[in-house]
Formats: structure tokens, C-alpha cells, sequence
């Protein structure tokens, strides 16, 4: 395949589990890509030499920085962003948590780091605050701090543990 | 910032993207996780003409335990290597300086051999690579394919013995060997970021193999004998790599973390549950 420098090309993707294209010259990164052609803003951009953190999305699956990646390399991948995670009935579970524990202000680092952390919270079920404080290292936020983030993160974790405790095991531990 | 302009390719076999390569020359750049590449692109440190893209080339996808190397094909990210079953055991330096490499989010997309072509003098998998003296393969537009040793492929700063033609295959791991112990430590202002100095150790029962990095223009790997006290032979390490003041730290700071760190790693103790910290890859 071969694209030439001034030529805008075709690009689809499944954003969110809906399938969606649009055109991208060679050179233009995903980020800019999502929010100027798909129109999915939630996507933040920052540094764009990947050291903050914020334009983080899931690329199928993987938490990825959407700088570091130009559009047409994600041709017929799966991108999630932080779009897909309210639902019809409202914030999702991690997201309830960084309210309640206050895990951001201005807000504009938080769309990447909540892709990281769900990443995260599938691969890790049962993590240490220091995994959890490892994983945030990917990301810059400069006015709240990561306190809040860390018992966000460890809150859901054990939300989700516990939700899927077989009943069986429940009815043991009741006895 | 935003890239200059480049033509996009996407090879799907090695002998087309080697004649990209060898087409387009000096004006070519090849990519693939793109997570070193990309941050040069944004702030046009680098403006290649034409982009070669080697996602599309399914061969590469691979981790092999051969008889005595761990073979790493060149589309294989460093968060899959970091999951291979078995890799503490198989490589044991790589489980433990892998966590270092940049962040969860970057080797989620940044490739072994990407790290390795880079060849950037402060990278962890380059120190690991020239510490174990391990190989790196590369393949011609010809078809022809030759293994160039560690010690010889990197040859300083972003510089390899890699030719125009030529695209990186698969780089070599060897096994643990029995007996030998394997320990990393490494300095940066934050986890994460390019290391001040990074060392690498094989520890054998009457010799250790030092690896540096962050200090010379490329990894270095020296043999010393096992004394009770290495302090003069960390003091002539030190000495010899020629390091310099940067905006990180002064010479002097480095060679004084070459002899405290290397005498720490050679000791051994608690210092490597620090490094154990981040394992879950």
C-alpha cells in the first residue's frame, strides 16, 4: 500500500464499536484525526511527543498515546476513547469513582488516563498501589495529583472483584 | 508539534520493504511501533521523505525459545515480550529492566527491535542486548540474511551497522545460563524517563559482566574479575566511557553512580526488590 505525502486517504476504524471512516493525509496523527474528522473530542491533545499522556486511547484494546500513532495506522483496528464508557444509565463505574474521590480538577487529562486505567483494571485484577501508581507514571496531570486517582483505581478494583465473586463462594462466606 | 509531509508506505513482505529502503535511501525512514520515531516525526527533528511502515508484514509476529537464544521477531511490542510465559526464567534480565522502558502506555506500541534500531545510548533493551551478548539479525533486499553481535551493531548515538537495505528481523536473546545471577539498577529523574545510568549484571562465580548505559555514546559491556572489593575496578570503568555534563547530570555524578551502583549491584541485597516493583508488565 503506498500513500502519497499530499493524497487523503481513506481511513475506518471501529470507534466505540460503531464503524466509522474518514480521510487522513499520511503525515496526520490519530488524535487530530479523531477530533477534526470524526468529531470525537473526548480525545485530548497535549504534548504531542507522547510524554503526557492525555490523547491516550485504546487501540484494540491497548492503552496507546493517539500522538504516537498516525491515522492511517490504525486502518481496521478497534479504538476505544473515553466516549464508550457512559452508558444510558449514566457514568460508568470508574468514572463514579474519580468523582468520589476526586481524582481530577480541570479535567483535561482525564479522558486518557481513564483509557489507561481500564486497560489496566482488566489486565490487573487485584493490584498493588504500586502497579496502580506505575501504570499513572504514563501520564502528566498537573492540579490535582494522583492521590485521589490511586484510590479511585484500587476502588474499583475491589468493586469489580467483589462483583464477581460466584455465589457459591458468597453463601460460604456468609456461613 | 505536527509532522512534515512523508509518502506512506505499508510493505507486506520483508523484500518489498527492503527495496523501499534501498529505493528511497537516506530519504527513508522505516517504522514500526513508532513510539521513539513518532516524538522525532512531531517535532521535526527528523523530516523523511517516505515512511515504510512494517506493520503489514505478518512474518515477523514472533517469540521463539530456540536452544539457546529467545528470538524476538521485529513486530513483536515490548508489553507482548514482557507477557511471554516464562521470561524471568528464560531471560532473566529482561524481565527486570523491561519495566523501565518508558511507560505501561508506550510498550503497549513500542517494538523490541524498534528499541534496538534506535540505538539510543540510554535505552534499556540496546544495555540488556550488549550486556548478554546476544545478536541482531537483518535481512537485504536480496533475500540475504546476516547476524552482526551486539558489541558490533551499535555504533553510537542512533548509530548501528545497520545498511540502506537492509531491515532488522529478529534480535537474539541467549538463555540464563545455570548458575548465574542476573540484576539491574537504574537511575532517572523520574521512573520512566531516559536513564542518567543504567546498569546491567551477570553475576558468575568468579566473574561479573558489567553493562552501562546512559554514559557512552552506545552500551558498554565490560568483563571484571571477581574480587572482594570491585571499588578499583568500578573506578576504572567509570573513568573509561568518556562521560560528559548534560542537562541531567555532570560527569562526575555519573561516574560516581557507576561506582556506588555497580558496587551495590555486584553485592547484591535489597536493592532489587525496588526494581520488582512494577512486574506485572
Amino acid at each position: 500500500m503506498h500513500a502519497r505525502a499530499d493524497q487523503r486517504i481513506r481511513v475506518t476504524l471501529t470507534l466505540n464499536s460503531r464503524e466509522r471512516s474518514g480521510y487522513a493525509e499520511p503525515r496526520t496523527q490519530l488524535c487530530d484525526f479523531l477530533r477534526h474528522e470524526l468529531g470525537a473530542t473526548g480525545t485530548h491533545v497535549g504534548c504531542e511527543h507522547g510524554v503526557c499522556g492525555a490523547c491516550t486511547v485504546r487501540v484494540d484494546g491497548r492503552a496507546s498515546r493517539s500522538c504516537l500513532m498516525l491515522a492511517v495506522q490504525a486502518e481496521g483496528r478497534r479504538l476505544d476513547t473515553v466516549e464508550s464508557l457512559a452508558g444510558e444509565e449514566g457514568l460508568s463505574d470508574l468514572q463514579q469513582a474519580f468523582r468520589r474521590h476526586h481524582a481530577l480538577q480541570c479535567g483535561f487529562c482525564t479522558a486518557g488516563i481513564l483509557m489507561s486505567c481500564e486497560e489496566f483494571l482488566e489486565r490487573v485484577a487485584d493490584p498493588s498501589e504500586a502497579q496502580v501508581r506505575d501504570m499513572l507514571s504514563g501520564h502528566l496531570c498537573r492540579c490535582t495529583g494522583y492521590t485521589g486517582m490511586v484510590q479511585a483505581v484500587l476502588d474499583v478494583a475491589r468493586t469489580r472483584r467483589e462483583a464477581t465473586v460466584p455465589d457459591s463462594q458468597q453463601e460460604n462466606n456468609d456461613v | 508539534m505536527k509532522p512534515a509531509a512523508f509518502d506512506y508506505w505499508r510493505p507486506s513482505s520483508r523484500r518489498e520493504a527492503c527495496e523501499l529502503l534501498h529505493e528511497h535511501g537516506d530519504e527513508a525512514r522505516l517504522i514500526a511501533g513508532g513510539q521513539s520515531l513518532m516524538a522525532v516525526l512531531n517535532m521535526r527533528l527528523a523530516q523523511p521523505k517516505h515512511l515504510v511502515d512494517i506493520a503489514g508484514i505478518e512474518d515477523l509476529h514472533y517469540i521463539e525459545r530456540r536452544d539457546d537464544h529467545l528470538a524476538v521477531g521485529a513486530g513483536v511490542t515490548q508489553a507482548e515480550l514482557l507477557q511471554y510465559p516464562g521470561l524471568a526464567e528464560a531471560v532473566p534480565l529482561l524481565a527486570l529492566a523491561m519495566t523501565w522502558i518508558g511507560h505501561w502506555q508506550t510498550r503497549n506500541r513500542g517494538t523490541v527491535c524498534g528499541s534496538i534500531a534506535h540505538a539510543d545510548p540510554s535505552a534499556e533493551l540496546p544495555l540488556c542486548l550488549a550486556t548478554l551478548g546476544g545478536q541482531v539479525v537483518l535481512e537485504n533486499r536480496r533475500g540475504k540474511s546476516r547476524r552482526v553481535m551486539a558489541e558490533d551493531f551499535f555504533q553510537g548515538v542512533l548509530t548501528t551497522d545497520r545498511r540502506q537495505d537492509e531491515l532488522i528481523t529478529e534480535v537474539r536473546f541467549p538463555l540464563a545460563r545455570p548458575g548465574a545471577e542476573y540484576r539491574f539498577r537504574e537511575v532517572a529523574m523520574r521512573h520512566g524517563d531516559f536513564a542518567i545510568v543504567a546498569l546491567a549484571a551477570v553475576i558468575d562465580s568468579n566473574r561479573v559482566t558489567l553493562g552501562v548505559g546512559g554514559v557512552a555514546d552506545r552500551p558498554v559491556s565490560r568483563e571484571l574479575a571477581r574480587h572482594d572489593d570491585p571499588s578499583e575496578a568500578l573506578n576504572a570503568l567509570a573513568w573509561s566511557l568518556g562521560a560528559e555534563d548534560d542537562a541531567h547530570a555532570t560527569a562526575a555524578y555519573r561516574r560516581q553512580l557507576i561506582r556506588e551502583l555497580g558496587r551495590e549491584l555486584i553485592a547484591g541485597g535489597p536493592s532489587d526488590e525496588e526494581n520488582a516493583h512494577a512486574r506485572q508488565g
